[in-house]
């Protein structure tokens, strides 16, 4: 049986209407014919939401005991023997409470998804894990309940509900996401104009990674010359600059002219060093590597460490992975002996990589002799 | 024939003498390039769209004079709105044209440069965050004028937190490239950085 489709609508904050938005598609998919039930919803005493959810079959919450407290949970096998087509399940960074099958609701919708039922869920921005503490720096808050970042990226679609911190926080003063004293408490805590605007870059980062990243995976080709330009002209979105690097400081002024004619094309810079296998990144060569991660890290660029015996064939692997379509290299030494008889490093990368990637080399900075 | 003999000799010498040569030559080379290399640093830092040439041509002078490598280093302060670690294409853009500029100079007096560009709250945090990533022997600096550049009290931090000696330089209107009034290299990314 094949896996069910997975859709999560991911959100800057609370409030700024994604399990809204999911009800809404809900209700369309009921609409146009299709078995749809509400899994497990968190209306947060939202008129707004409750009303959205009127008219969809819900599956009655399972009650479990933590401590002598009675608490409403999802009911995973409820979910399960009710085998909808759609199932509408809110908030998946949720940690279950002990006694439950699975630590997480994510893990939940995991065997849901299973048995072949679609899914729609919700998650914050802040509930990622790798931007945990970028997001509890900016905010200085924390969030404990945190995904896996695979879990987004395993969602056959991600869509981002949007909302301006102003609108949002129109909503906040106006009782729309939280009852009167809670609301005046996140206001002046959690929700400022800077948090907003800092986490609503975050989200929409991550998704445009997330679409980049799909748009990315791609099955190599094979065929003629011509059949593989007609089968790569759909991934030539934009530009999509390399630049082979050493990690030594003479690679800056490659990076620099690398990352200058990306700013011109509009396109994006990935900053390759093909690395031998078993050389250890240590000492000078560590601080160097460094030091290139550093300025991706400031230009906005990517550094990328490919380990390969050869040199072409690892930029060729990286070109095809990431789209390429401009490669920079830096100008080659002179050279001596038996290397003379070795065709030059561009024409053997022409040969290499896919048609139409073009080649471009930086000269030295040092004098000519 | 016994002169092709004598040549057959000669030539089989010169060959062997070559060989031998090259052989020792490269071993020495490797040798030379195995052996761990000292850090002989010298900082330059800057900030804005200028810097004073006097602190450069001081910096260079210095550098050619004990064989070190000079690090210039643009520190950009990052709003607190944004993650610390975020890219400043804009910044970024304002420093390309001067660390072309001193690579340009260093190359033409044969110093070495291993340029940097150092995020910070502040470019006291810029500083700061790169001395824990690098060491000096010297540093370099142009004293902040109008405003603009390092403040005194980060020249006195710096005086009081760093391991090496320290040059501070009066900059004055004359002795300053100013870059910032035609951006050569215009940004994709508005400057919101």
């Amino acid at each position: 049986m094949s896996p069910g489709r997975y859709k999560i609508f991911l959100g800057m904050a609370a409030g700024v209407g994604k399990t809204y938005r999911m009800l809404q598609e809900g209700q369309a998919e009921a609409a146009a014919g299709r078995d749809v039930v509400v899994g497990y919803l968190e209306p947060h005493e939202r008129a707004e939401t409750s009303a959205q959810a009127a008219g969809l079959e819900m599956v009655p919450r399972r009650r479990v005991a933590i401590r002598g407290v009675e608490v409403e949970e999802m009911d995973l096998d409820g979910v399960l023997a009710r085998a909808p087509e759609l199932a509408l399940i809110d908030e998946l960074a949720h940690a279950n409470p002990l006694g439950l099958r699975y630590r997480k609701r994510y893990e939940d919708i995991d065997e849901v998804l299973g048995t072949g039922i679609d899914v729609f869920s919700t998650v914050n921005v802040q509930h990622l894990e790798s931007l945990n503490d970028q997001v509890a720096e900016l905010t200085g808050t924390r969030v404990r309940e945190t995904i896996p970042d695979a879990v987004l990226g395993r969602a056959d679609e991600v869509v981002l509900v949007d909302l301006t911190p102003e609108a949002l926080l129109d909503r906040l003063r106006a009782g729309k996401v939280y009852p009167g004293e809670t609301a005046e408490a996140a206001l002046n805590n959690f929700f400022t104009v800077e948090n907003l605007l800092a986490l609503r870059e975050v989200a929409l980062r991550q998704v445009a990674q997330e679409v980049e990243a799909k748009r990315l995976t791609v099955e190599p080709q094979l065929g003629t010359r011509e059949e593989r330009v007609a089968a790569e002209a759909p991934r030539a979105v934009g530009e999509r600059l390399l630049a082979l690097v050493r990690p030594q400081p003479s690679s800056q002024r490659l990076v620099r002219r690398a990352w200058r004619s990306a700013q011109r094309l509009g396109a994006d810079l990935d900053l390759l060093w093909v690395k031998p296998p078993n050389e250890p990144i240590a000492g000078e060569l560590e601080r160097h590597v460094t030091a290139l991660r550093h300025l991706a890290s400031v230009l906005g660029a990517n550094f990328l460490i490919e380990e390969n015996d050869s040199l072409v064939a690892g930029v060729a692997r990286v070109v095809r992975e990431r789209g390429s379509t401009y490669i920079m290299v830096g100008e080659s030494r002179p050279r001596r002996g038996f290397a003379r008889l070795r065709e030059p490093l561009p024409q053997r990368l022409i040969k290499a990589t896919p048609p139409g990637v073009d080649v471009r080399i930086v000269a030295h900075r040092e004098a000519k002799p | 024939m016994i002169a092709a003999e004598h040549a057959l000799i000669v030539l089989a010498l010169v060959l062997g003498l070559a060989g031998g040569y090259l052989l020792a030559r490269r071993r020495l080379r490797g040798r030379r390039s195995e052996r761990p290399q000292e850090i002989h640093q010298i900082l330059l830092p800057f900030t804005d769209a200028a810097i004073s040439r006097r602190a450069v041509d001081a910096a260079l002078r210095l550098a050619r004079a004990e064989g070190a490598t000079l690090m210039p280093a643009y520190l950009a302060a990052v709003s607190k709105r944004l993650p610390l670690e975020c890219p400043i294409p804009a910044e970024a853009a304002q420093a390309m044209p001067l660390l072309e500029a001193i690579e340009q100079r260093a190359a033409a007096q044969g110093v070495a440069v291993d340029a940097r560009i150092e995020r910070g709250r502040s470019y006291r945090h810029a500083l700061e965050r790169l001395l824990e990533r690098e060491r000096f022997d010297r540093v370099v600096v142009p004293a902040g004028e109008n405003g603009h550049g390092l403040s005194g009290e980060d020249l006195i931090w710096l005086l009081r937190n760093v391991p090496a000696e320290v040059l501070i330089l009066r900059p004055g209107p004359e002795d300053t490239k100013t870059v910032g009034d035609r951006n050569p290299y215009p940004t994709r990314v508005p400057a919101r950085t």
